[in-house]
């Protein structure tokens, strides 16, 4: 086995790790308490507060930099039909289809 | 678990498919884009598998692609997973005692499965309802890597696909509901604000986490008449148009998911 091999195998088998570790100690440390109702909303609000910055790093920013504007676009077209009720399949379809085509139209 | 099944309603496993589906053509291009970039067919099948993470999967091969260190890979890799030790702390509940059941319900713990069971307060189809949206997802994103190595290069770029798009909608969608509450609305505009800031200094992961300052936002709750309207003034004044605030802001943001339960402990209703 080349060094290299052995190298990405090691990086797989670190980040595997790592990422249960992460994932376990979340999963453990709730199992630990029994968070009262209050708490329990402040969680939750923590993770509508994540997926919102999620959302908008994920939507804006590509590798530190402005991502262009078809993503961000076909995001937001998602984002109005979810919020008019669409169903989820349209959602996801128009966000994508959206992005698509105003790459299609030239933009980045 | 075939009790649990019958727990989740259509919609609900409906909207489980089409995230799984689109993740699993994320997942298509991701091995597409591994294998391209000379890396060798089984790592990303193999990352796919033990990691189960997509944005830390994207984030290692992309630094070992462009030649950088597997120290500095791994170390990214690892720091755009961060986010889940927060996340299994607020829906750990949803998968339920024992210790090989716990190893495993972590491992699927995803942004996607989370975001289902934070639609379902509590009980039996929080668990049905996170177990479905892992177990799915797990299948369809290896599914998809595996065949994307391989095929590799017959495959059409995400972008030209807006694939790049569909993850960020999804998510958004998923949330919607949770934004109903004002505090909610309040803490994630300023946690926007925070992140899209420090985005362009701080490597991928790190603005996420620092957004969780906005839940202090949403503490104080009647303790002082905070001037409430300048969190979400400023989040459009400085993010226009395209990110979250300006949805988040709006009055009665339902799923698209057809989960129409507004009251976060109300979750009786068709259970049995």
């Amino acid at each position: 086995m080349s060094g290299a091999t052995l190298g990405l195998l090691a990086a797989a088998a670190v980040l595997a790790v790592g990422t249960l570790a992460l994932r376990l100690a979340g999963v453990l440390l709730r199992a630990r308490l029994t968070p009262s109702e209050r708490v329990q909303e402040i969680l939750d609000t923590g993770v509508t507060v994540l997926f919102c910055a999620l959302v908008a790093t994920a939507a804006l920013v590509e590798a530190q930099e402005f991502a262009g504007w078809a993503r961000p676009i076909g995001v937001a077209v998602g984002g109005v039909l979810a919020w008019r009720r669409a169903p989820f399949v349209l959602v996801v379809v128009a966000a994508a289809a959206a992005a698509a085509l105003l790459r299609l139209l030239g933009l980045p | 678990m075939r009790s649990l099944w019958r727990t989740i309603d259509r919609s609900t496993v409906r909207s489980v498919l089409v995230v799984c589906l689109a993740d699993g053509l994320v997942g298509l291009a991701f091995g597409a884009i591994a294998v391209g970039a000379g890396l060798p067919l089984w790592l990303p099948v193999l990352l796919s598998v033990v990691v189960f993470a997509g944005s830390a999967q994207f984030l290692l091969v992309g630094v070992l692609a462009a030649g950088g260190s597997v120290v500095a890979a791994v170390a990214a890799g690892l720091l755009v997973n961060a986010r889940l030790l927060p996340l299994g702390l607020a829906v750990g509940d949803a998968i339920g005692g024992g210790r090989r059941r716990t190893v495993l319900g972590s491992h699927l713990l995803t942004d996607e499965s989370a975001a289902f069971a934070l639609l379902h307060p509590s009980g039996e189809r929080r668990r049905a309802v996170f177990w479905l949206c892992g177990v799915a997802l797990f299948v369809c994103w290896n599914l998809g890597v595996a065949v994307g190595a391989v095929v590799g290069t017959l495959i059409p770029d995400t972008e030209s696909l807006g694939l790049d798009a569909a993850f960020p909608a999804i998510l958004l969608a998923l949330a919607l509901p949770a934004l109903r509450s004002a505090d909610a609305r309040r803490a994630s505009a300023v946690g926007v604000v925070v992140a899209l800031a420090s985005a362009p200094f701080l490597p991928a992961g790190l603005p996420v986490l620092l957004a969780l300052a906005g839940v202090l936002v949403a503490l104080p709750r009647r303790a002082a008449p905070i001037t409430a309207h300048s969190p979400s003034a400023s989040a459009s004044a400085s993010a226009p148009a395209l990110s979250p605030p300006p949805t988040c802001g709006l009055s009665s943001p339902d799923s698209a998911i057809g989960q129409r339960k507004s009251a976060r402990r109300g979750d009786g209703e068709g259970t049995s």
